[in-house]
């Protein structure tokens, strides 16, 4: 992200609007980490505590493809949406639908195990240096919006990238039969299966979604920032305030949602670079104290 | 046949294993006499962990509220415990129940926001907290900021002049806690909060249509909970003399251990924990030099643990041959048959 150091006093309006443009940029990224963990919460009412942990698993995928392919990063994601979709299948069908019921407990210790070994076993294969793809030109590439505001054309493709996902996200479960399905053992499992829904199926279906998700959002981490198998925790929690902040209620709540965090966060670490992530926290916080259902709600019926 | 029966906690098991448990006090307590400095440093960890895990334990397995962010109590305590010896003057074993105080306060508003998050919810929230606390401590710059800080010379001092002696202070505070700490979660267990905390646990719904104040009852053990957390904190980090940022507020050290020891020895009973230690510790001095593989085999063997014996290996023992180690049960004893047993 393009930064300008100096006192706050002496930042102009042109600058504040820069800030803001690079934060509501950020925020479709923080969007695709809440749109993966909104869509199984939605269906299952799972919180996955491994969901950071699995983008940036996502992101050495990433990093192995285009090593060994010598691909281009941004063309690996049609290489790493189909493995972590699997991974995400093969998770919920193996290990996941068990833990599934009444009792909180099992699907949080049992995803929080998963978390603290996918983290130590990148760290076993990777190392804990820091890593990064290269993009070629397109990383530095930009263009004026107005006078004074530079857009990053990569940031911009973000951007793009996570509103087309999360309107396809929004289309599939208004407009399909599988949405239908998503929707109906959300409302009533047991009704769902009597209707001939094999639950087991549908969960796993839409934990291969939300990887997949979350695989887009992964290659664009590698690429844009550098990464180690300790950032996983930061975008579990990104994504989860992101999802807090938006409410519920719809897919697009959560690009709303991502949009405040990253804006909140652009702004703060210009006050001071340490508190950017504070800041965010805090507008969560803010949100939870005077909002707690979210800026869109789930309409109570 | 009013008032011709009355409520017994005890079990002859039980009453076996807290003779067992009094006579290991008496040598724990004497650890001094017999240990090396070794020794000590490594029986106060395990302290540590048992009062920590203990807590947890409370706080997911009988109240319900399953957090990932005790650690933000961990380094508070240790936190205010640097602040108030260093600007305040404080003794540093006075500071010990004063970051228990300070917790509790703190723990109240944090209570309020989190408890509008929902079961899977409030885990993840009680993380987002934790790094608040933690990027909060590594911006004041009197406590070292982000690299963080040593206790000076003339505050260690001020325990006692030997090092030696300071050794086995540290050490028997670090017992008396322990002790503490378990003494007051079966208290608490005994208590009608007690009996609240387990019909919370059976069934919440069944719970609150019997009259329980499901959410003043969890707001307590948040609380009590967040007390005690803070004052093992504080106590680990007068006994590292030094804290920073990362280590104070770190969730593989003080919360993944703590779930997986809990997970692992028993969730939902008082000596799941103290078991989950054992193990724990003897994994440890014979895996350590795996180093993050020995965390990830953790990881496994929990995973393993929650789906195969959810109960963990004391809940499996307990089920299998009826053992009890504390008098927590409550067995309804009549009048005529009082003269039998």
């Amino acid at each position: 992200m393009r930064r300008f150091v100096g006192p706050i006093e002496n930042v102009t309006a042109m600058e504040w609007v820069n800030i803001i443009v690079q934060g509501v940029l950020i925020g479709g990224l923080y969007a695709m980490f809440a749109a993966g963990l909104a869509l199984i919460f939605g269906v299952m009412r799972l919180v996955n505590i491994a969901h950071g942990d699995l983008i940036v698993l996502a992101a050495y995928i990433a990093l192995m493809t285009t090593d060994t392919l010598g691909l281009n990063p941004l063309l690996a994601i049609i290489i790493v949406v189909p493995i972590m979709a699997a991974i995400g299948y093969g998770l919920q069908r193996a290990l996941l639908n068990r833990t599934l019921g009444d009792d909180v407990l099992p699907p949080l210790l049992v995803t929080f195990g998963l978390s603290v070994i996918i983290q130590n076993a990148l760290l076993e294969v990777f190392t804990a240096d820091s890593r990064r793809l290269s993009a070629g030109a397109i990383e530095v590439a930009s263009f004026p919006l107005v006078e004074g505001v530079w857009i990053g054309v990569l940031p911009l493709l973000q951007f793009a990238v996570a509103i087309a996902v999360i309107g396809a996200l929004q289309l599939l479960f208004y407009r399909t039969a599988l949405g239908r399905a998503f929707r109906a053992t959300s409302d009533d499992q047991a009704v769902a299966q009597l209707m001939g829904l094999d639950n087991r199926h549908i969960f796993a279906l839409a934990m291969a979604l939300s990887l997949a998700v979350i695989a887009v959002a992964g290659v664009f981490i590698a690429v844009r920032t550098n990464f180690d198998p300790a950032i996983g925790p930061a975008r579990l929690i990104f994504g989860f305030e992101a999802v807090i902040i938006g409410g519920l209620g719809s897919m697009w709540g959560t690009l709303v949602g991502g949009i405040v965090l990253g804006v909140s966060q652009a702004i703060g670490a210009q006050i001071n670079p340490g508190w950017q992530l504070l800041a965010g926290h805090l507008a969560f916080l803010l949100i939870l104290a005077v909002r707690p259902e979210g800026l869109f709600p789930k309409v109570q019926g | 046949m009013t008032a011709s029966f009355h409520v017994e906690h005890a079990t002859r098991a039980s009453r076996i294993g807290t003779a067992t448990f009094a006579a290991g006090l008496v040598l724990l307590v004497a650890a001094p006499a017999w240990g090396g400095r070794d020794d000590l440093r490594l029986l106060s960890e395990i302290y540590a962990y048992v009062a920590l895990a203990s807590l947890w334990n409370l706080l997911a397995g009988y109240a319900g509220l399953v957090s990932v962010g005790q650690q933000a109590y961990v380094g508070l305590g240790g936190y205010v415990l640097f602040a108030s010896t260093i600007e305040a003057g404080v003794h540093p074993l006075l500071a010990v129940p004063v970051a228990g105080v300070v917790a509790a306060v703190f723990a109240l508003p944090v209570a309020g926001l989190l408890f509008r998050l929902r079961g899977h919810y409030f885990a993840i929230g009680t993380w987002v907290v934790a790094e608040v606390f933690r990027l909060i401590a590594s911006q004041i710059s009197a406590l070292g900021g982000g690299s963080g800080i040593s206790l000076p010379a003339a505050i260690v001092t001020e325990m006692a002049s030997s090092r030696q002696m300071r050794e086995f202070l540290i050490y028997w505070v670090a017992l008396a806690l322990v002790v503490v700490v378990l003494a007051a979660i079966v208290l608490l267990l005994r208590s009608r909060y007690g009996l609240a905390l387990t019909a919370i646990r059976d069934n919440e719904l069944a719970a609150r249509s019997n009259g329980v104040d499901v959410t003043r009852t969890k707001l307590v053990v948040y609380v009590l909970t967040a007390f005690g957390t803070a004052m093992v904190g504080a106590l680990i980090f007068l006994q590292k003399l030094r804290i920073s940022p990362d280590t104070a507020f770190s969730v593989n050290d003080w919360t993944a251990f703590v779930i997986f020891i809990t997970v692992i020895g028993g969730i939902g009973r008082v000596e799941g924990p103290i078991i989950g230690t054992v193990v724990f510790f003897v994994l440890r001095q014979t895996l350590a030099d795996l180093g993050s593989l020995y965390l990830l085999m953790l990881g496994a063997v929990a995973i393993a643990v929650m789906l195969l014996a959810p109960k963990g290996i004391w809940g499996f023992l307990a089920e299998r041959f009826g053992w009890q180690l504390l008098p927590l049960e409550r067995r309804l004893r009549f009048a005529a048959d009082a003269r039998t047993t």
